[in-house]
């Protein structure tokens, strides 16, 4: 509870404000459309600085609610709280059939394509003979509870600020819960959270949703605050200044939404009162003013006002260490311990003419440390993202536990218990260590994105972050666990990997070269914790150019050379091994 | 339909499809080098045209004065930057660029506007003047921010667009003006006539697409402005400025803009405000063209403008929800053929 005083007094200012004495009423309606603002900007902070996805659109969702409502409360007199959940619901149907096609756009596609669709509603609207043209729709019944009318800006401004709170508080509990960490690694580590289960187009999905549904609830108050509603506040201009808002006030942060708004909606007031006073212009002055402090305060805080803010704070929230005595329970084995977990059967990966994997075989026992090794380019993390799904075979079989994995994406594959590491280290930086680390038991929790933004996750939530924290103390980096994962050393950050595959409770673990920038007594200690795992029971694959390291440490090697297997055999038959000597030194050594 | 009207649609829609076509050429090409989405470029397309339309009306257009008030900011950017290696060529480059050349088209055209030169005059003169507009925005604006996230940019580039609007109302006005046509000739073909505006147009596109095309598949510069678009960093450490292929990708772009409103301001009306959606329009061949090819999106262009030029004769009402929703069979298609995402990586 200590972590959300700062919101509980935030929501005492925010109800004192209008009984301040002499609080002039003009004041209430900038804060109202602060407010409203906030709401549209929050959605964004999820989708956008969170999710990373950019949209252009939140305009035209904010119309979609308004809209609803416009015309169900002015002419068909429903009631407005019965219009509250059909807004909401248009909003998020809007959603999802526009999300369905854009979401899976990478990078500046998405932006466009938002831009696009977000114009063609706003003329939509504009031209719709039942929205009322240009026109729009007037005569919106305003809120009432009992006989209280929320007439004046004064009273509609509970009604819009604890539907800001509310936003806020739900918002923050879904970002911290195993949904939100999933939502988290879509921009900086989707391929990672996919290795561990996380279905990452649902979670596009689901913020898309989220923020459009948070634009309809502000499209709702709009229209029952103006109470007449016609296309322009939905038009391409307000789905940009929508983004400036949430940019402004720090795209990554809830509360930079919140900050965003009043920054954009108070100086919008200020430039348009005073500045053609101040110069005596004609035109469109504060458009041209207000540009240019945009771009200048890009290029002093690209992040936004919201870190730069809290960056200056003289107290930090202090981490909370989860309870590692709260035990999850175990992954669901398959009855009875087969010998071969793993079996690779004539593999091959072509990419156009290159064969980076030629019809390679090999198996992995139960309980045995198996060395891949060759020179670069020799198609071992190939072998490992096609043995992991991340790269459908050409040709061949694999299976696992004798059942052929086939073509199963990588989020069936981690279900079957094969847990890996990637070469490239693929961590979400500004999460810290533990959070990284809990992605890893993604598929060891089933609360969803409803039950975690309403704290009903806390004992599923408690069970992996426990997990967690255990394979974090095993690994050795409980120091390290609150740091941010970018601002570890390399070395650390690999390690950081296997503690995340370990979280999967895996059968087997893939390793791909997990002592590269490890100092020496560091590699003795992967070593030693290696060994552990296999006398626990785990086997291990892994790659790896540290030759004193492997012949240490793996039962069997299968040596790879131009995506051909060369050799395979004990750590000293393949140091004499001539093939090997070949590959490695040349023809002529 | 008669085949006059279907014939008449079509020259209207390829007309207009070919200056999306330029539009999206330059949004690409702007695109590849800087990771900026230049939503201004609508803003290039206005002042052209209306530095045109001003200039061979006799009036002093205010963009002139304009790239001298950003050039000495850009300067003045150039110099703090430098302020540790006070190199007297690279001062003396700053200068030519963001100082003398803008300075020298605004002598230039304060000169021409009370000559009442002939339409070229004007044109190389507004050319000019955007161009150098467009040269010293990229330093004050873009250049600061080129290591930021593709994001950051796109709403620094959105800033621009409303501070250049802004500025184009204080210019010329909220009335909308038309400027004289480049070529007065015409000839009939059949039911269709072929204006001497419309052959302009068609020529100097496929002129630009050809140009672009030698540029960047035989020249050094083409070139380099290729591998900054691939790999930034690797582009640096092989000594390509990677500034300097910025500018010319500002460079072109502004021109480019500036010529297209130059090209339509003989046909329609142009406001203050009208660039947007026109630029607009050549995004959205550009994302068809998926903000890589250019023959695509030439294309893509032209099938905007049929698209366009057909539904403003059947449903003039839903003109622009056609078009923009154009976008989505496409977007969709795209979607299904997407490779896997990549991250990003800032």
């Amino acid at each position: 509870m200590r972590e959300r005083w700062p919101l509980v007094i935030f929501a005492v200012i925010v109800a004192a404000v209008p009984f301040i004495p002499g609080m002039p009423p003009f004041w209430i309606v900038l804060l109202d459309n602060i407010g409203l603002s906030a709401l549209v900007a929050m959605g964004l902070v999820l989708l956008t600085g969170v999710g990373g996805l950019t949209s252009f659109g939140q305009a035209a969702f904010v119309g979609f609610g308004a809209y609803t409502t416009a015309v169900l409360s002015a002419q068909y007199g429903v009631s407005p709280w019965l219009t509250l959940p059909l807004s909401l619901l248009v909003s998020g149907l809007a959603a999802v059939l526009l999300g369905l096609v854009t979401v899976r756009l990478s990078g500046h596609y998405l932006p466009l394509g938002t831009l696009a669709w977000g114009l063609g509603l706003y003329y939509l609207f504009s031209k719709l003979a039942f929205l009322g043209r240009n026109d729009g729709v007037s005569g919106i019944p305003p809120l009432s509870i009992g006989s209280l009318k929320m007439l004046d800006p004064g009273t509609i401004y509970f009604a819009i600020w604890a539907a800001v709170l509310i936003s806020a508080l739900l918002t923050m509990n879904l970002l911290d819960s195993r949904t939100g960490r999933a939502i988290r690694a879509l921009r900086r580590g989707h391929i990672a959270a996919e290795a561990f289960g996380v279905y990452s187009p649902r979670a596009k999905l689901l913020v898309f949703i989220y923020a459009a549904v948070l634009a309809g609830l502000s499209g709702w108050l709009y229209a029952h605050f103006t109470r007449a509603v016609n296309p322009t506040p939905f038009g391409a201009q307000a789905g940009i200044e929508y983004l400036f808002v949430a940019v402004v006030g720090g795209a990554g942060y809830v509360w930079g939404g919140v900050l965003g708004a009043a920054i954009v909606v108070v100086l919008k007031e200020v430039l348009q009162s005073y500045l053609p006073l101040l110069l005596h212009g004609e035109g469109q002055l504060e458009t041209i003013v207000f540009g240019i402090l945009l771009v200048t305060l890009l290029q002093l805080a690209p992040t936004g006002l919201w870190p730069w803010l809290t960056a200056r704070l003289p107290f930090k929230p202090a981490a909370k260490t989860p309870d590692t005595s709260i035990k999850l329970p175990a992954r669901e084995r398959s009855a009875g311990t087969p010998n071969v977990l793993l079996q690779v059967d004539n593999a091959r990966k072509q990419f156009g003419g290159v064969v980076a994997v030629n019809n390679v075989s090999f198996d992995v026992q139960a309980r045995e440390i198996v060395a891949l090794i060759g020179p670069n380019g020799a198609g071992k993390s190939t072998t490992f993202n096609l043995i992991t799904g991340v790269l459908p075979p050409t040709s061949g079989n694999i299976s696992v536990l004798g059942k052929a994995v086939g073509n199963a994406p990588p989020q069936d594959v981690v279900k079957l218990g094969i847990s890996r590491t990637f070469q490239h280290v693929k961590l979400v930086p500004d999460m810290t260590v533990l959070e990284n680390v809990a992605i890893g038991a993604h598929l060891r929790g089933h609360s969803g994105a409803l039950s975690s933004m309403f704290r009903l996750d806390r004992a599923d939530e408690a069970k992996l972050l426990a997990e967690a924290a255990r394979q974090i103390e095993r690994v050795g980096l409980g120091d390290q666990m609150h740091q941010l994962a970018g601002s570890l050393s390399l070395g650390q950050q690999r390690i950081v990997e296997i503690a995340r595959a370990l979280c999967v409770d895996p059968m087997l673990l893939l390793l791909d070269e997990p002592a590269a920038g490890l100092r020496h007594m560091e590699k003795q200690r992967l070593g030693a914790l290696l060994r552990d795992l296999r006398a626990g029971g785990m086997s291990v694959l892994l790659v790896e150019h540290d030759m004193g390291f492997v012949m240490d440490l793996a039962d069997r090697i299968v040596v790879l050379d131009f995506g051909t297997k060369i050799a395979e055999g004990t750590p000293a038959a393949i140091k004499t091994n001539p093939e090997v000597i070949k590959a490695y030194l040349g023809a002529t050594a | 339909m008669n085949t006059t009207i279907l014939l008449f649609l079509l020259q209207d829609g390829i007309t207009n499809g070919a200056i999306y076509a330029l539009l999206g050429l330059a949004l690409v090409l702007v695109f590849a080098v800087t990771r900026v989405i230049l939503i201004p470029q609508g803003e290039f397309v206005t002042y052209g045209a209306l530095t045109y339309a001003s200039l061979a009306a006799g009036r002093m257009p205010g963009t002139a004065k304009l790239a001298v008030v950003i050039g000495l900011v850009a300067f003045a950017f150039d110099l703090y930057a430098m302020r540790k290696t006070l190199h007297a060529p690279k001062i003396a480059r700053a200068f030519a660029l963001h100082v003398a050349f803008p300075v020298v088209v605004l002598l230039a055209s304060m000169w021409a506007a009370d000559q009442r030169m002939p339409a070229g005059v004007s044109l190389v003169l507004s050319l000019l003047i955007v161009a150098s507009i467009g040269l010293s925005l990229y330093r004050i604006v873009f250049q600061p921010l080129a290591h930021t996230s593709v994001l950051v940019l796109l709403i620094a580039s959105v800033g621009v667009h409303l501070a250049l609007q802004g500025l184009g109302l204080l210019f010329f006005g909220a009335e909308g003006q038309r400027g004289p046509t480049l070529l007065t000739a015409s000839a009939t073909l059949g039911s269709l006539r072929f204006t001497g505006q419309g052959m302009a147009v068609y020529g100097i596109t496929v002129a630009f697409i050809i140009g672009l095309w030698l540029f960047f598949g035989l020249t050094l510069y083409g070139k380099a402005l290729r591998a900054t678009a691939v790999n930034r960093l690797g582009a640096r450490l092989v000594g390509i400025r990677t500034t300097l292929s910025g500018q010319i990708a500002f460079l072109l772009a502004s021109t480019i803009g500036a010529l297209s409103g130059i090209l339509i301001v003989p046909i329609t009306t142009l406001y203050y405000d009208t660039g947007f959606l026109i630029g607009l329009k050549g995004f959205i061949a550009a994302i068809i063209g998926g903000l890589i090819s250019y023959p695509l999106t030439a294309v893509a262009a032209i099938v905007v403008g049929i698209v366009e030029a057909f539904s403003s004769f059947y449903a003039s009402n839903f003109k622009e929800v056609i078009v923009f929703t154009l976008l989505i069979p496409v977007l969709l298609l795209r979607s299904l053929a997407a490779p896997a995402v990549e991250e990003e990586k800032d």
